[in-house]
C-alpha cells in the first residue's frame, strides 16, 4: 500500500465510458500509486484498452475524473495496439521527431542513447517498413520513453514478439520498474512479464472484477484470463 | 515547445514525408493537367469570352484537386495511429493542425505555380505581366482552401466514404473563395489588368475566420 | 395528448390567419398582380429557415461545450427544419420567377445564397448518416455545423458583392423596394406565423429524436 499522504501515479474516479448505449467502462475507481507495476487483466472487450487510452489522455471518459501524479499534464509513455511510428521515416527520424516535439533536451544523445538500448543502432538509418514486428516494437518502446516519463501505459505489449524480444521488454520494464517508474499494462496470460508486478487488477464488462497484490492470487487471475 | 516550434518540426515531418515518394504531388498535378485540358476541348479556349470564365474553371480544378489531395491528410495518421502518438507528444493539438495547414497550402500552390505555363499556353493570357499579384492571390485563395480542406479531412476521416465525402462537405464551404479567388484573377487576366482589393481583402477575412475556427475548434476534431 | 392538439390548433390557426391575410387582407401588387403574394410566403420561410439554422448553430455549440445528447438532438431537429422551410424558398422562387421573367432560374445573389446554404446543411444531414457511433456523430456534426454556419455569412458576402454586378432579375424587388404600410403588416404576420410553425416543428422533431435515442439505448441493451 502506498504511504498516507502521497500523491497516487494516477487515479481513476468512477469512470464510465459509453459508446452510444454500450458501456466500456462502469464506474471504474482505482489508485495507483507510484511506483506500483500493476497488470490489468481481463477478456477481449473487458475494457483494457479504454482504461488505459482514458488513462494516455487520448480517449475522453463519459464520465467521472482521471487525476496524474495531482496535475493533469505530464506526458506519459504509451505504448498502444499499433506501433505509433511512421513506417516511411527511419527509426532515427522517427525518434527524433517525437523527442524534438516532446522538447526532450539534448535529444540527438538520447535518441542515440535509446537506439543503443534497444539494439537497433545499427539499423537506426532504415525505414521503419523494413523492421519485423519485434524490432518496430522496440522503436515504439523507444518513443514512448524518449521523455522519461514517470508513469509508462502498455496495452498487450509482447503481442507478436518472439521470446527473445519478449525477454528484451521484460528487462527493460523491470529497470524501469526498479528506477521508480509507475507501470500500468494489460496483458493476456502469464509470461516473464507478468512476473513483475506487484499487482494484478482483473476487468470483467467494463467493471473491477478482482484487485490484489497477492502472488498467489496474480497467477490465479492471469491464467484464467488468459483460459478465456 | 511552444505551438509555433512544434509546428515547425511537424511541417519538417510532412515535407520530407512527401518529398521523399512525391506521390501526392506528382497525382495532384497530373489530375489538374488533365482537367484544364479537358475543359479547354469543351470550348473555343482562344477566344475572348473565354478570358471570362478561364480562371473560374481554373479555380474550380484546384478545388477538385485540393478535395482529392486532402483526403490522405489525416487518413494516413490512422494506419499505425501515429495520431495518437502526436496528440501525445505535442502540448497544443493546433500545432498539428499548422503543420498539415502549411503543407497542404504548399503543396497547392506548387501545383498551382506549375500550372500557371499550362493554364496561359491553352487559353492564350498573359501570366508574366501580373504574376505578383496571380501569386498574391494563390496564396491566399490556398490558405482558404488548406483551411477548410484539413479541418474537414479530420472530419471526413473518421466517416465512412470518405472519398465522397471530403469533396461534398468541402465544395460549398469554399464558395466564397471558389468566388472571390476567379473574380481577382479574371481582372488580373483582362486586356487591360486590373487588382480588385475588395476580393484580396475578402480572401484574407475568410482566412481568418477559419483560421480563428480552427484554432478554437481543433482539438476537438481530433479527439476520441 | 391533449396538449399537443391544442398548441397544434394554435399553430393551424396562425399560419392560416396568415395566409388568409396574404390573399384577402394585402392588396394586390399593381405590376404583377396575383403572383406577388407568393413572396409573403417566400420570404417568412426564409426568414424562418435561417433562424432554425441558427438554432442548429447554438445547439452545435452547447453540445461541443457541454456534451448532453439533448443538444445534438436540437441540432440535427433545427436543421431539418430550416433545410425544409429552405427548400419551400427554392421552390417558391422559380414558381416566382416564371410567369414574372419567363425563367426558371434567375442567378438571383439571394436565391444563389440560399441554395448554397441548401448544400451545407444537406451536407451536414449527410455526414451524420455517414458516422455510426452517436457520440461521435454528434461531435462530428456538431463541428461541422459550426464550420458551415460560420460559412453562410460568407457565402452571403461573395455573392452579394461579384455576381450583383452583373445584371439578373432580382426575385421579388429586392432590397429596394418598398413595401405598402398594410403589405408591411401582412409581411410581418406571415414571419411570426413561419417562426411558430418552426417552433412547434423543431419542438415535434426534437421529441421525435430523444425517443428515437431511448428507443436505440434499449435495442442495444436487450443485444446484449
Amino acid at each position: 500500500m502506498s504511504a498516507p499522504g502521497a500523491a497516487a501515479a494516477i487515479r481513476f474516479d468512477r469512470i464510465d465510458k459509453r459508446y452510444g448505449g454500450i458501456y466500456a467502462l462502469r464506474r471504474v475507481s482505482l489508485e495507483i500509486a507510484k511506483g506500483e507495476c500493476v497488470v490489468l487483466c481481463g477478456r477481449n472487450g473487458s475494457g483494457k484498452t479504454t482504461l488505459l487510452r482514458i488513462a494516455a489522455g487520448l480517449v475522453r471518459s463519459s464520465a467521472g475524473t482521471v487525476t496524474r501524479d495531482g496535475e493533469r499534464f505530464a506526458p506519459v509513455g504509451f505504448v498502444g495496439h499499433a506501433t505509433m511510428v511512421y513506417d516511411e521515416l527511419t527509426a532515427e527520424e522517427n525518434l527524433l521527431l517525437f523527442g524534438r516535439l516532446l522538447g526532450v533536451p539534448e535529444v540527438a544523445a538520447r535518441v542515440n542513447g535509446l537506439l543503443e538500448e534497444t539494439g537497433l543502432y545499427e539499423r537506426r538509418a532504415s525505414l521503419l517498413r523494413t523492421f519485423s514486428r519485434g524490432m518496430r516494437q522496440r522503436v515504439a518502446v523507444a518513443r514512448a520513453l524518449l521523455h522519461r516519463p514517470s508513469l509508462l501505459l502498455l496495452d498487450e505489449p509482447a503481442t507478436g514478439l518472439d521470446s527473445l524480444s519478449v525477454s528484451w521488454l521484460a528487462r527493460t520494464l523491470q529497470q524501469l520498474r526498479d528506477s521508480g517508474c509507475t507501470i500500468l499494462l494489460s496483458l493476456h496470460g502469464e509470461s516473464e512479464i507478468s512476473a513483475l508486478a506487484t499487482r494484478a487488477v482483473r476487468l470483467e464488462a467494463g467493471a473491477v472484477e478482482a484487485d490484489s497484490t497477492s502472488g498467489a492470487d496474480l497467477k490465479t487471475m492471469l491464467t484464467f484470463s488468459a483460459a478465456k | 515547445m511552444s505551438v509555433l516550434s512544434n509546428a515547425a518540426v511537424l511541417l519538417g515531418k510532412e515535407l520530407r514525408t512527401e518529398f521523399r515518394s512525391r506521390e501526392l504531388l506528382t497525382t495532384t498535378i497530373v489530375f489538374v493537367v488533365m482537367v484544364i485540358i479537358l475543359f479547354s476541348f469543351t470550348f473555343n479556349s482562344f477566344s475572348e469570352d473565354s478570358r471570362r470564365f478561364a480562371p473560374g474553371l481554373l479555380w474550380l480544378s484546384f478545388l477538385f484537386a485540393a478535395s482529392l489531395m486532402l483526403q490522405p491528410c489525416f487518413l494516413r495518421e490512422q494506419s499505425n495511429d501515429t495520431l495518437s502518438a502526436l496528440r501525445l507528444s505535442v502540448s497544443d493539438a493546433f500545432a498539428i493542425f499548422l503543420a498539415k495547414l502549411a503543407a497542404n497550402t504548399l503543396f497547392l500552390l506548387i501545383t498551382e505555380i506549375l500550372l500557371l505555363p499550362i493554364f496561359a499556353a491553352l487559353y492564350n493570357v498573359q501570366v508574366v505581366p501580373v504574376l505578383h499579384w496571380l501569386l498574391l492571390v494563390f496564396v491566399l485563395g490556398s490558405l482558404g482552401v488548406s483551411l477548410a480542406g484539413t479541418a474537414l479531412s479530420a472530419i471526413s476521416a473518421q466517416a465512412r466514404m470518405r472519398e465522397l465525402l471530403l469533396p461534398l462537405l468541402l465544395l460549398p464551404l469554399l464558395t466564397p473563395v471558389l468566388v472571390a479567388s476567379a473574380e481577382v484573377t479574371v481582372g488580373l487576366l483582362d486586356r487591360n489588368p486590373y487588382m480588385q482589393w475588395k476580393g484580396v481583402g475578402f480572401l484574407a477575412l475568410f482566412d481568418v475566420v477559419f483560421l480563428t475556427a480552427l484554432w478554437l475548434f481543433g482539438e476537438y476534431l481530433l479527439e476520441e | 395528448m391533449g396538449k399537443r392538439v391544442v398548441t397544434a390548433a394554435i399553430v393551424f390557426a396562425f399560419v392560416a390567419t396568415a395566409t388568409y391575410a396574404s390573399f384577402y387582407i394585402a392588396p394586390t401588387e399593381r405590376t404583377m398582380g396575383l403572383i406577388q403574394k407568393i413572396f409573403y410566403f417566400h420570404a417568412s420561410c426564409a426568414w424562418a429557415g435561417m433562424t432554425a439554422f441558427l438554432v442548429c448553430f447554438a445547439g452545435n455549440l452547447l453540445y461541443v461545450w457541454r456534451r448532453g445528447d439533448k443538444w445534438d438532438a436540437l441540432g440535427v431537429a433545427s436543421a431539418e427544419v430550416g433545410l425544409a422551410f429552405i427548400t419551400i424558398v427554392l421552390i417558391t422562387g422559380p414558381i416566382w420567377a416564371k410567369p414574372v421573367w419567363g425563367i426558371w432560374w434567375t442567378w438571383d445573389a439571394r436565391l444563389t445564397s440560399t441554395f448554397v446554404l441548401w448544400l451545407l446543411y444537406i451536407s451536414y444531414l449527410l455526414l451524420r448518416t455517414l458516422v455510426e457511433e452517436p457520440d461521435r456523430r454528434a461531435l462530428l456534426s456538431a463541428l461541422f455545423g459550426i464550420f458551415a454556419f460560420l460559412d453562410v455569412p460568407l457565402v452571403f458576402g461573395a455573392i452579394r458583392w461579384w455576381r450583383t454586378q452583373h445584371p439578373a432579375p432580382v426575385i421579388m424587388g429586392g432590397p429596394g423596394s418598398g413595401l405598402e404600410p398594410t403589405m408591411r403588416k401582412v409581411f410581418f404576420f406571415n414571419v411570426l406565423a413561419m417562426h411558430i410553425l418552426m417552433g412547434f416543428l423543431i419542438a415535434a422533431r426534437y421529441g421525435l429524436e430523444r425517443l428515437r435515442c431511448e428507443v436505440e439505448a434499449i435495442q442495444r441493451e436487450e443485444v446484449l
